[in-house]
Formats: structure tokens, C-alpha cells, sequence
């Protein structure tokens, strides 16, 4: 899939999300006087542009506090954005209304990591599944039942169990009915946040078939946001690596895999754990992702990089192309005769 | 001093596990045989509900009602802990066994400087002044690779990141120099840079001081890059045990066989995985038989008639009426 050629089903332009802790009363007093300062500002995504393509499977890969489900809150419109806009079918989703803004929000569904907390526990599985049908009166009341029937068959679950509650199903089986509820809107495009990390390692194969069959069947778009990179090389046609808010590389799965271009994306795909592998002499990444409240100048990734210049201490590199297709946001690759 | 090769730190025999309820008393832990020896890192993976973590805990007997012990040894050193007094565990947890448990809020006291709960694990088992104590402390954290350990020594854990005071915790177990680690998951809730770190790090302590280290997990890569030996754990047995080459390259059970071959690493990207249908059954509601056998490609008539017992082949054991053999695709 090229996304270049084809037209994005969703583009992102320069999204930034900022958030702000509110003041206590006593900073409230202090700056009052002129003497406080107000709380830091967290900048959880800070300048991402991206588009994906319809029926392309984008990754989007980083580690805890990269950003990546904030960004994902985002193209679903979960999170409004502090600064940048979300183009949905060509169309700046800031300014859709009424019918139009309903379409964008059903058009594009999101699944959730936690199959235990993404599902009301009062509700029963047809209500959970049947209910944007219901509520946004989709199809008349009378075949709604057949419509919930329909998705959870799509889903692989016993129809059987349409009339039970949450809590008498096993993880596996609660993802599979918060696949059904985001397919029983007819989507075109999935945000799956984390999807299958909270299940049992037999059960996430189940998962990811079903997420695969479900996209050929639908010709689907997937935004699959993990943290396991093994994962997301197998489902992804192209992938996004985030370190503090931004972007570092992106490219297609394939070439990022067996190339990376970023110095991070190459720790990463180091760091994975392969059972072909054996008692591997571990020589990690040094240190921990720096607090997106204070992040380091230059460079974000400057302090723990094997290869840092002393570029990289002073001028954040641009997300550039290195090649066709292919971007990353490194010294190392921008200016190699200036440096 | 005794050969490590012919006489294992700790050797379990027919260890049994269970949790009563209003109907009855259920075996999260079923007759599980394991030994270890000193400076062997044991991988025991198993999925959630498989008695990898109840086992871990039995072992120290950490199981508090409902749970109980009803039957086994648990041989370390040559004393058996399951019928040693409680007074005499005390002494040995902290000590010659220490615990890393998956959150590392769990060992640590929110209200205590990390310098206080350090030293107090020191002092606790040996009699040596408190800023000996301090220093000791903080060649630990340097050693768990924390930068200016002096100075994090009186911060408190909520100033810690995660896999910080993971490492923390780690570092706390090491104190003593025990001659046994029994890990839980330790790096599940990291990100994989972070996992990097660790496992490097008792990789280190394992080869440097002897310290045996068991491994709970239920990544199988993680084991394969770490461990000597690998256990393979569902329904409360071990189903397949041996040295990590031999049965991570040729499995003999169906359900190690299945966990390797649904790693996306099997397949080419794109394709679908080679999934395991099905789901581990309820600790309630356990087939007869082979407990795996309802979700076993391999089963045979016999499966549901008895549970199979251990077969020995060298170094290593399985429990399956129908083994996949060397050389022969699932």
C-alpha cells in the first residue's frame, strides 16, 4: 500500500496537544501576587503530521508516555487537539456539523486496550453492541437484533451469549465484543489502541486473525497502536515510531525493520525478545524516556542516543525524507557534511 | 559446599496447591516437580491461571487462606521450608530468598526514604552499623546501574519511575547476596528498552554471584534469551521441562509447540498466526484427562482418559500421551 499516491482516508497536520495541570489555590495566590509561576505545561504530542491511506494498516509504535494514545484519542476526536487539525475524507473534522460530524465519529471507531473497563458491566452484550444502532437510530428497531446478531457472528462469539453480562466472559472473549460493537456501526477506519497487551499470549493470536480477517472482509483501514513491535511489523504495512511527542521515523514495516534510519528505531527492534535467540549478552539502551514536562533541548533522544553529535545537543532535527516513502527526524541523516 | 551439577539449591517434589471455596478445594497447583541449581536461571512460563505465579509463591510459602499447601517438599539447601517453622522463613525471605514481584510498589513502603527500607533489609539479617548499612545500599543501586545512588537514596519511591524502582526493588533483593531470586513477572509492565536493562542486569547477578533465579513469565522470548532452563506450566502442571535449547528448538509438548508457532516471528508479516483456539480452562471446570486436550490439535482417545504422567528423556520431561517428536512438523 503507498500512501503517497492514494488519498489519505485521515491525515493529521500539525497536532500538538498540550495539557496543563489546573493551579492549587495556593500557585492561584502566589501568581496573583506575581511572585507564582503556572504549573508546567505537558506536551503529550507536539507537532505530528501524518496521513493514512485508505485500506493501508498504519503502526504506531513508542514507549509508555510517547504519546501514542493521545494521538489516537485524537484522530478518533475523543481529544480535541491544542493546536493542528484532523482531516477526515478531505474534510477538517473541526468544521463538521450536525449529520456530517455523526458520519465522522461512527465512520471511525476506536477498540480499547482494557477489554475490562472498555465495557458498561450493566449492560448486556446485545445493548453494548446494539446500542449506536439504537441510539443514533441507524436501522429501525426491528432489525437491530439481526444487525447485533450479525456482528457478533462476525466476531466468532456463540449467539448463544448475547443475552450475558460482561463479567461472565473471559478477556479474549471481551475484546471480541468491543470488535463487534465498533463493527456493528459499519466503520471505515479502526483506531486499536493496545489491543490485545492485556491478553493471554494463545489468546492474542485469536485476536490479531480476527482483526486480519475482519479487514480483508471490510477492506478496512487500521491505525494498530502497540508497544510490542513484533506485533506491529506483523500486521502493519507501514509504521510510525514516537519518542516524546513526535514522530522520529516512518516508513514502510518491511524496510524499517530490516533498515531502521533512527538510532531509536534501532534500539527498539533490538530490544525485542525473540525465543530464537539464546542467552543473549543484553547490551540495552542506556536510561529512561526523559519527562515529557522538561524534555531535553536539542535533540529529544540526545541523552540516551549511542551515536549523539554535538548537533544533536543544541538543533531538534526535522522529520525529513531520507528516501521514497521513508522519513526520520535525525542528524545523522540530514546534514552528514555539515555535521 | 556441595557440586551444584548433582545437587540442586532447591528441589521440589510433588508440590500441591489449593484454593477452598463454599464447593469444594480447587488445585491451582498440581503435583509440580522442579529443581534448580545455584547460579541456574529457571524459566517457568505459563499463562494467566496456569499456577506459575501460585507456585512461586508456595515455594516461600507465601499462600495465606484459602490457599493451602496440602502436599509435597519443597527442599532448599537440604531443609525442607514446607514444614520449617515460620520464625525460621522469616529469616530465610529477605535473606537467602528474596522476591521481585511484577509491581514494585509492592515490596516498596510509600512512606519510607529508600535508604531507610534498604538498610532496614540489611540490618534485619545482619549485625552491622547503620551507615554501613547506607553504603551498602548505594553500591547496590550503582551496581543496578542508578546514577548518583547516594542522593537516591533519600528520595522516596513515588520519585522513582517505573522501571526505576523496578530496579530499585531488584537492587533490595540482591542485598543480602541470596542464593535464590524468585521473580514474578518482573518486567511485564516495562517497555522493552527498560526490559533490556533488567534483564541484563540479573543476567549479570546470576553469572558474577551464583545466585538461581526462577523466572515467572509468560513470554517465552524473554526465557529463551535468558534462561538455562525452561518450565512450561498449564493447569496447575508443569507439561514440559528442560534445558531452554532443547525445548524451545524442538518441543515435545503440543502447547509449548502451539506458543512458539503463534509468535508473529513464525509466520511471514501478513499472514494469519498459527493461533491456539480455544481457551485455559477454569480452575473449576478442568477436563478429565489431559487438562489440555480440548484444545489439543494432537489429541487421542487415550487423552481423555488419564492425565498424563511425566515421561523422562534425559535432561528433560513432558507430560503427553502423543508428544511431537524431533524432526516431525506439529
Amino acid at each position: 500500500m503507498n500512501a503517497s499516491t492514494s488519498v489519505p482516508i485521515i491525515e493529521l497536520r500539525g497536532i500538538t496537544k498540550h495539557f496543563r495541570r489546573k493551579p492549587t489555590l495556593a500557585e492561584r495566590i502566589l501568581m496573583a501576587t506575581g511572585r507564582g509561576k503556572a504549573p508546567p505545561v505537558l506536551r503529550a504530542v507536539d507537532g505530528v503530521d501524518l496521513s493514512v491511506a485508505r485500506g493501508e494498516v498504519l503502526g504506531l509504535v513508542g514507549e509508555s508516555g510517547c504519546g501514542k494514545s493521545t494521538l489516537a484519542r485524537i484522530v478518533t476526536g475523543i481529544l480535541r487537539p491544542t493546536q493542528g487539525e484532523v482531516v477526515y475524507e478531505q474534510r477538517p473534522v473541526a468544521g463538521l456539523r450536525g449529520k456530517e460530524r455523526l458520519d465522522f465519529l461512527l465512520k471511525v471507531q476506536m477498540i480499547f486496550q482494557d477489554p475490562y473497563a472498555s465495557l458498561d458491566p450493566r449492560m448486556k452484550v446485545s445493548r453494548i453492541v446494539g446500542e449506536a444502532l439504537s441510539v443514533h437510530k441507524l436501522l429501525p428497531k426491528a432489525e437491530i437484533d439481526g444487525a447485533v446478531d450479525q456482528a457478533l457472528s462476525e466476531v466468532g462469539l456463540d449467539l448463544a451469549y448475547r443475552e450475558r453480562y460482561p463479567h461472565q466472559f473471559s478477556g479474549g472473549q471481551r475484546q471480541r465484543i468491543g470488535i463487534a460493537r465498533a463493527l456493528a456501526v459499519k466503520p471505515d477506519f479502526l483506531v486499536c489502541d493496545e489491543p490485545v497487551s492485556a491478553l493471554d499470549v494463545s489468546i492474542q493470536a485469536q485476536v490479531i486473525n480476527l482483526f486480519m480477517d475482519v479487514r480483508a472482509r471490510h477492506g478496512l483501514t487500521y491505525l494498530f497502536v502497540s508497544h510490542d513491535l513484533g506485533l506491529v511489523r506483523h500486521i502493519s504495512d507501514r509504521v510510525a515510531i514516537m519518542y516524546l511527542g513526535r514522530i522520529v521515523e516512518i516508513g514502510a514495516a518491511a524496510s524499517i525493520f530490516a533498515e531502521p534510519a533512527h538510532p531509536y528505531s534501532a534500539a527498539l527492534i533490538a530490544a525485542i525478545p525473540s525465543a530464537k535467540r539464546r542467552k543473549r549478552a543484553f547490551e540495552p539502551l542506556k536510561g529512561e524516556l526523559p519527562s515529557p514536562l522538561a524534555p531535553p533541548p536539542g535533540c529529544p533522544f540526545h541523552p540516551r542516543c549511542p551515536q549523539a553529535m554535538s548537533v544533536c545537543r543544541e538543533i531538534r532535527p526535522a522529520l525529513a525524507e531520507i528516501s521514497p516513502g521513508r522519513s526520520a527526524a535525525c542528524h545523522l541523516h540530514t546534514a552528514p557534511e555539515a555535521a | 559446599m556441595t557440586d551444584p551439577a548433582t545437587d540442586p539449591l532447591l528441589e521440589v517434589r510433588g508440590l500441591r496447591t489449593v484454593f477452598h471455596a463454599l464447593d469444594g478445594a480447587w488445585a491451582a497447583v498440581e503435583g509440580v516437580d522442579l529443581s534448580i541449581a545455584r547460579g541456574e536461571v529457571l524459566g517457568l512460563v505459563g499463562e494467566s491461571g496456569s499456577g506459575k505465579s501460585v507456585t512461586g509463591f508456595s515455594l516461600v510459602r507465601l499462600i495465606d487462606p484459602p490457599g493451602e499447601i496440602v502436599a509435597g517438599t519443597i527442599s532448599f539447601a537440604g531443609e525442607d521450608l514446607r514444614t520449617a517453622s515460620e520464625e525460621r522463613l522469616r529469616s530465610l525471605r529477605g535473606d537467602r530468598i528474596a522476591m521481585i514481584f511484577q509491581d514494585p510498589l509492592m515490596t516498596l513502603n510509600p512512606v519510607l526514604s529508600i535508604g531507610e527500607q534498604m538498610s532496614e533489609a540489611i540490618l534485619e539479617h545482619r549485625q552491622c552499623s547503620r551507615d554501613e548499612a547506607l553504603k551498602e545500599a548505594a553500591k547496590a543501586l550503582s551496581r543496578v546501574g542508578i546514577s548518583s545512588p547516594e542522593a537516591r537514596l533519600k528520595q522516596f519511591p513515588h520519585e522513582f519511575s517505573g522501571g526505576m524502582r523496578q530496579r530499585v526493588a531488584i537492587a533490595t533483593a540482591m542485598l543480602n547476596a541470596p542464593d535464590l531470586i524468585i521473580a514474578d513477572e518482573p518486567t511485564t509492565a516495562l517497555d522493552v528498552t527498560i526490559q533490556s536493562q533488567i534483564l541484563f542486569e540479573v543476567q549479570k547477578l546470576a553469572r558474577e554471584t551464583g545466585t538461581a533465579v526462577l523466572w515467572i513469565t509468560h513470554d517465552l522470548a524473554v526465557v529463551g534469551e535468558l534462561a538455562d532452563r525452561v518450565a512450561v506450566m498449564y493447569a496447575g502442571r508443569i507439561v514440559e521441562i528442560g534445558p531452554v535449547d532443547a525445548v524451545l528448538d524442538a518441543p515435545h509438548h503440543p502447547y509449548t509447540l502451539g506458543l512458539l508457532h503463534s509468535s508473529a516471528a513464525n509466520v511471514m508479516p501478513g499472514q494469519r498466526l498459527n493461533q491456539i483456539d480455544g481457551v485455559a480452562p477454569r480452575i473449576d471446570s478442568r477436563p478429565s484427562g489431559c487438562p489440555f486436550r480440548p484444545r489439543c490439535p494432537r489429541a487421542l482417545p487415550v487423552c481423555a482418559e488419564h492425565d498424563p504422567a511425566p515421561t523422562e528423556d534425559g535432561a528433560r520431561s513432558f507430560r503427553c500421551h502423543n508428544p511431537v517428536l524431533v524432526g516431525e512438523a506439529a
